[in-house]
């Protein structure tokens, strides 16, 4: 990297986290400082990852392949070894920085007129700021262990941000929830990230050749056996418990439905659009690692198994949720989980051009939730909305096309090209068809459960409490339009007559093919993805555009049970709650039990023993050694009395003692001289 | 020859005297002399610190004169970049006790904290047995009547229980190092261990207990390491730990975690692992077992307490823990075996040992603001939506928290990291096991934020005050160092690497 561009880079995490740093010391009444502080940073760094982006696309195609720029600099040295960090511009980097820092400018201006009434929303944007600039740490680092710094700070935006509203226990308790399940993940990357370095010798990604992504490294990874598999699957597989972690996979999903406690804003910033991209991104960062053994490394067949799952599991429960956030939570999951299965057969264009044009719609449908959440008086209920169309227009348009995004609906729409690049890839994958028709499946109910909302919510007619249902401020929904234009624009870098984005991440030029529109591959899946789409819309409208809708689900009178099911999540929390929350907290009870009944106890017994042995000695003393000794006392004091009482202290006494002793000296003496 | 770190030792007690001359009812004038004292014996550590020729890593400033030739005890001082760390830590931590203790300071609790403080700076100078069993057994004598001062009739019992035990454990070492006397005729630290590392003073031990040549060895071992462990504390020698930093005042539950729990670990580091390094070697298993319990045991306990200042006893324990893994790791493998993997543990250790000062410090600190608010409450159940009446206490113990929990960014992570990165490749097991204790560390951190601070605001507490600037004063410079560390912790490590790379020889 020269010098401008490693400047650039550094400025595009540095400016928002710095931002961040200074608000932190403003006080509450600072509002409009605070909020002018924070955007001004990030569309700073916005401008600043637009320009890496050109500056990636712009770089020299000497030859094909792909060019990483990097800048390293060290950070600790011990005993004689430097542990470097660093930061990486790549097509893969250069895309996600620019998605990123967008994403979050329209997200914080759209913050100003949603959290224009809060009290803290001075503290609101210092933790935007860290959020973002942590996220842009955790995009553009080049070392493992800087993504993981970058991955605990957003980590810890994300609590922050679910608890935002502190004083409702919901919110608090999904804080807590989030950062623990993810902690969960967490644990299994750090210990990837230790395994890695200690059989790469290195963190660091790229560094000319020594890096832990080149040739050398891979190789070394590949070939070292533990237990009967290669490292690399081992080490690729525990940092994907990382990134399970913070992409909502299954099993560790759970914690991303509750994080809709936060505000709407941030659902839409991090629960959506980036954050939780993360797990993806990382899985496509080193990605190298889980191809070592090749490409169908059992690595990647866990990621692509786990990934059709979930992306099935979560839309299955998606259909039977009244919340209308909590809907579009467990789609962000199922959405997720089709990213790790394009990851999985070995896609990572595919995953991440998912991503990148799923950041765009999801945001979309946030806001514009949040748009409704807002026009209709903080109820999240979709059953107390209904026939929204008339009353918020430009939300309502929006909203479909942020929804037409998700479902996939043809031609027009960016998820259609991507969800089917998706499909395709795990149509092709010659391991197991099994993912594909999950895949298909979850595909069909995306568009199932979209339409039942967009029912609930926008037509019929109005079912809520409170009155007056208003549009929202311009602040809110020009962001909308914004974003409604480019999930309709991300098509464009996405179908397979112009592959833009999928030549420039593997560092080839683009070329425009539109012939690929017309392969027989091609235009199997486009045309069955297209026939799910309508299908799962057409039964949608069928089951809930044709007549009232009230306080049940038409389901529900179909299959009782099941509906039950899937409304209480498939029953994955109280499996949780009852086996590791309560195991965790019993082991905690029977340590400190232990700790008080056995540990201290034994100190106590030998306090006691100590004791015991004291008053044995004293006991001895008194009964065995002090009798003896006290006898002889009494006998020496009988004895001392008599001799004492000698000494009356009465002269005469003395005298005649006196007169006898002489006398009977005088005799002695006598009795000797003779 | 100099006599700078004699200055330094004495210059506390002299501080301490100075203080027993002013009247009682002087007060502010009392906390002045203590603050003033700490401040220069600080600002005086500070400067050996800097002056201290790190690329060479050895002893500097020593000063050695016979004391009782006879029996071979010498007044032998010395410092390198382990002693200074701790040195630094002292003074940093002593100062903030005596700032934490703020208007509570009386004449007789700053002049027993300053002599403590003279205590601590002779035991971590010390490099004659006997030189360095006086200081390190002297400190007792002020905790006690520290730890007292708590008040009640269960801290007067804690007080007790923690005298014996130390003291107990204190006879067991000094029975070992009169074996050790008896079988070399010296208590000089620098010549043990180069005995040890000469492997003649294993020999030296059997030759002298014929009686007792396989074990003897293992006795003294023992001796030394149960005097240590209890300390530290191990697990399960730890009992004392929780009783006496719950029932001594904040400021001296400060100075306990921060500094008294460091000697135990500073043992280890210069007395055990430079003179049996053949046998921590050969006992590494069962040592590891020590470590792992005493990390996922404490952690768990911690979870299940109901008392503020027991969490972060209990999390102490947990935390030393760590300082032990990596020490165990580290003297695991053959000396020049492992590549940089010992010294990252290593340095790791000695990193932790100050991070988890200062944190531990500043937590209890807060739980000190906290209980002069309420009266004395400090239940886990007491509090609720806190960070409503009170956003700057909230805000800043919020740090000192996720500084504990090993966040990035914090001081608490570099440490734990490279513990973490040494022991992995010296030992996976040990170090993926302890990641448990990682993991419910977050969890009764976390239980403590969404108590205290979030909910709704406890109605008992609608008037609960914030920190006054007096307060966010005592805690700001504990604050920016979690930073600086945090971020730069390259600072303390360029003191003590090479150090880390003599010890490791």
């Amino acid at each position: 990297m020269d010098n401008i561009v490693s400047i650039a880079a550094v400025l595009v995490p540095l400016l928002p986290l710095l931002a961040a740093g200074i608000t932190a010391f403003l006080k509450r009444e600072q509002r409009g400082l605070s909020a002018t502080l924070v955007i001004t940073a990030q569309a700073i760094a916005c401008a600043t990852s637009l320009y890496l982006l050109l500056v990636a696309m712009c770089e020299d195609h000497g030859e094909p392949g792909i060019v990483h720029q990097f800048f390293n600099f060290p950070w600790l040295t011990f005993g004689n070894q430097t542990l470097q960090l660093g930061l990486v511009l790549d097509p893969l980097s250069a895309g996600m920085a620019a998605m990123v820092s967008f994403v979050s400018l329209l997200i914080f201006i759209y913050s100003l007129g949603y959290m224009h009434d809060d009290r803290n929303f001075t503290r609101f944007f210092t933790f935007l700021g860290l959020f973002s600039g942590a996220m842009l740490g955790v995009v553009l680092s080049n070392s493992l262990l800087l993504t993981f710094v970058a991955w605990e700070l957003v980590g810890l935006a994300s609590y922050l941000l679910i608890g935002f509203w502190f004083h409702k226990h919901s919110a608090s308790a999904a804080a807590k929830k989030a950062f623990l399940t993810t902690r969960v993940g967490d644990m299994g990357f750090l210990i990837g990230m230790f395994w890695l370095y200690k059989a790469s010798g290195t963190l660091l990604f790229y560094d000319n050749g020594a890096g832990c992504l080149e040739q050398t490294a891979l190789t070394t990874l590949a070939h070292t056996l533990a237990g009967g598999m290669a490292v690399s699957n081992i080490i690729a597989l525990l940092i994907f418990c990382g990134a399970a972690g913070k992409s909502g996979q299954f099993p560790l999903h759970v914690w991303l439905p509750d994080a809709m406690e936060g505000p709407t804003p941030v659902s839409a910033l991090i629960h959506a659009a980036t954050m939780v991209a993360a797990g993806v991104y990382l899985v496509a960062r080193v990605f190298p690692i889980f191809t070592a053994t090749g490409p169908h490394s059992s690595a990647l067949v866990v990621v692509a198994c786990i990934g059709a799952f979930t992306a099935l599991f979560a839309a299955l429960i998606a259909v039977g949720q009244w919340d209308i956030k909590r809907i579009l939570a467990y789609s962000t999951v199922s959405q997720l989980g089709f990213m790790m299965l394009a990851l999985g057969v070995g896609s990572v264009a595919a995953a991440m051009l998912h991503l990148l044009a799923h950041a765009f719609f999801k945001a979309l449908l946030f806001l514009g939730a949040g748009s409704v959440i807002h026009g209709v008086h903080e109820e999240q209920d979709i059953r107390n909305m209904g026939g929204l169309w008339r009353k918020m227009p430009t939300t309502f348009l929006t909203y479909t096309v942020g929804m037409l995004a998700l479902a996939g609906f043809p031609l027009f729409f960016s998820g259609f090209w991507t969800k089917d690049a998706i499909l395709h890839e795990a149509h092709l994958w010659t391991v197991s068809q099994a993912p594909f028709y999950m895949a298909v499946a979850a595909a069909f109910l995306t568009a199932f459960y979209m339409t039942r909302q967009m029912m609930y919510v926008f037509f019929g007619s109005y079912r809520g409490n409170a009155a007056h249902p208003h549009e929202s401020p311009a602040v809110m929904t020009v962001p909308l339009v914004i974003l409604a234009a480019a999930a309709i624009l991300m098509s464009l870098p996405a179908t397979p007559a112009w592959p833009w984005y999928e030549k420039f991440l593997a560092g080839h030029a683009p070329s425009f093919l539109p012939a690929a529109l017309f392969e027989p591959g091609f235009l199997q899946i486009a045309a069955t993805s297209a026939a799910i789409v309508f299908f799962g819309i057409g039964l949608g409208w069928l089951i809930y555009g044709r007549r009232p809708l009230g306080d049940t689900d038409p389901l529900q009178t179909v299959a009782a049970p099941v509906f039950r099911a899937l409304t209480n999540r498939l029953y994955v929390d109280e499996i949780y709650e009852a086996t590791v929350i309560r195991g965790l907290r019993v082991l905690g009870r029977v340590m400190a039990w232990v700790d008080r009944q056995i540990v201290a106890g034994a100190v106590r017994a030998v306090a006691w023993l100590s004791f015991l042995v004291s008053a044995i000695s004293n006991g001895m003393d008194r009964f065995l050694i002090n009798f003896g000794f006290d006898s002889s006392c009494n006998a020496l004091r009988e004895y001392g009395g008599g001799i004492a009482s000698c000494e009356g202290g009465r002269v005469q006494g003395y005298l005649r003692v006196l007169g006898i002793g002489i006398v009977v000296l005088l005799g002695l003496v006598a009795w000797l001289l003779a | 020859m100099s006599n700078t770190l004699s200055i330094l030792t004495f210059l506390p007690l002299l501080g301490a005297l100075l203080v027993a001359l002013i009247p009682a009812r002087q007060a502010l004038l009392l906390r002045a002399a203590g603050i003033v004292t700490a401040l220069a014996a600080l600002a005086f550590s500070l400067v050996l610190a800097v002056q201290y020729d790190r690329a060479a890593g050895s002893l500097q400033y020593v000063e050695q004169f016979a004391w009782i030739p006879s029996l071979h005890i010498e007044y032998y001082l010395a410092a390198d970049g382990l002693s200074l760390l701790l040195l630094v830590l002292t003074g940093i931590v002593t100062l903030f006790a005596l700032l934490a203790l703020g208007a509570r300071s009386t004449k007789l609790g700053v002049s027993l904290i300053l002599v403590l403080e003279t205590t601590l700076f002779g035991t971590f100078t010390a490099l004659n047995f006997i030189h360095w069993f006086l200081f390190y057994e002297l400190s007792l004598v002020p905790a006690f009547f520290l730890i007292r001062m708590g008040g009640s009739a269960k801290a007067t019992a804690a007080a007790t229980q923690f005298f014996i035990y130390t003291l107990f454990a204190g006879f067991a070492m000094l029975l070992g190092f009169l074996a050790i006397h008896q079988a070399t005729a010296t208590f000089n630290l620098t010549d043990l261990a180069a005995l040890a590392h000469n492997e003649k003073l294993g020999h030296a031990l059997s030759d002298a207990f014929p009686g007792l040549a396989t074990h003897i060895n293992l006795l003294v071992f023992g001796g030394i390491f149960l005097g240590l462990a209890v300390k530290v504390p191990v697990v399960p020698f730890h009992t004392w730990l929780p009783d006496a930093y719950t029932e001594a005042p904040a400021p001296v539950s400060m100075l306990l975690t921060g500094l008294l729990s460091k000697m135990g670990v500073y043992g280890f580091l210069r007395l055990l692992f430079p003179l049996f390094p053949g046998l921590m070697r050969h006992l590494a298993w069962p040592l590891f077992g020590f470590a792992l319990v005493t990390i996922i045991y404490a952690a768990l306990a911690a979870l299940a307490q109901k008392d503020l200042k027991r969490i972060v006893a209990y999390s102490s324990i947990n935390h030393l823990g760590y300082c032990l893994l990596g020490l165990f790791a580290a003297s695991a493998v053959l000396p020049g075996v492992g590549g940089a993997d010992p010294a990252a543990a290593m340095n790791g250790v000695l990193l932790q040992i100050f991070n988890h000062g200062l944190t531990a410090a500043a937590l209890f600190c807060f739980i000190g603001f906290i209980e002069l608010r309420s009266g004395g409450l400090r239940g886990l159940n007491d509090f609720g939506g806190l960070r409503d009446a009170a956003p700057v206490l909230a805000g800043l113990m919020g740090i000192a928290l996720f500084s504990s929990l090993g966040l990035p960014g914090l001081n608490g992570f570099p440490g734990e990291f490279l513990i973490f990165k040494g022991t992995f490749a010296l030992a996976a097991w040990p170090a993926a096991l302890a990641a448990i204790g990682l993991f419910v560390t977050a969890v009764f951190l976390l239980t403590l934020i969404e108590r205290v601070f979030t909910g709704p605001l406890d109605s008992r507490w609608l008037t609960f005050p914030d920190l006054t600037a007096g307060e966010r004063f005592t805690v700001a410079p504990a604050i920016a160092l979690m930073f600086i560390v945090g971020i730069c912790p390259q600072i303390l490590i360029a003191l003590f690497n090479q150090t880390v790379l003599h010890l490791l020889r």
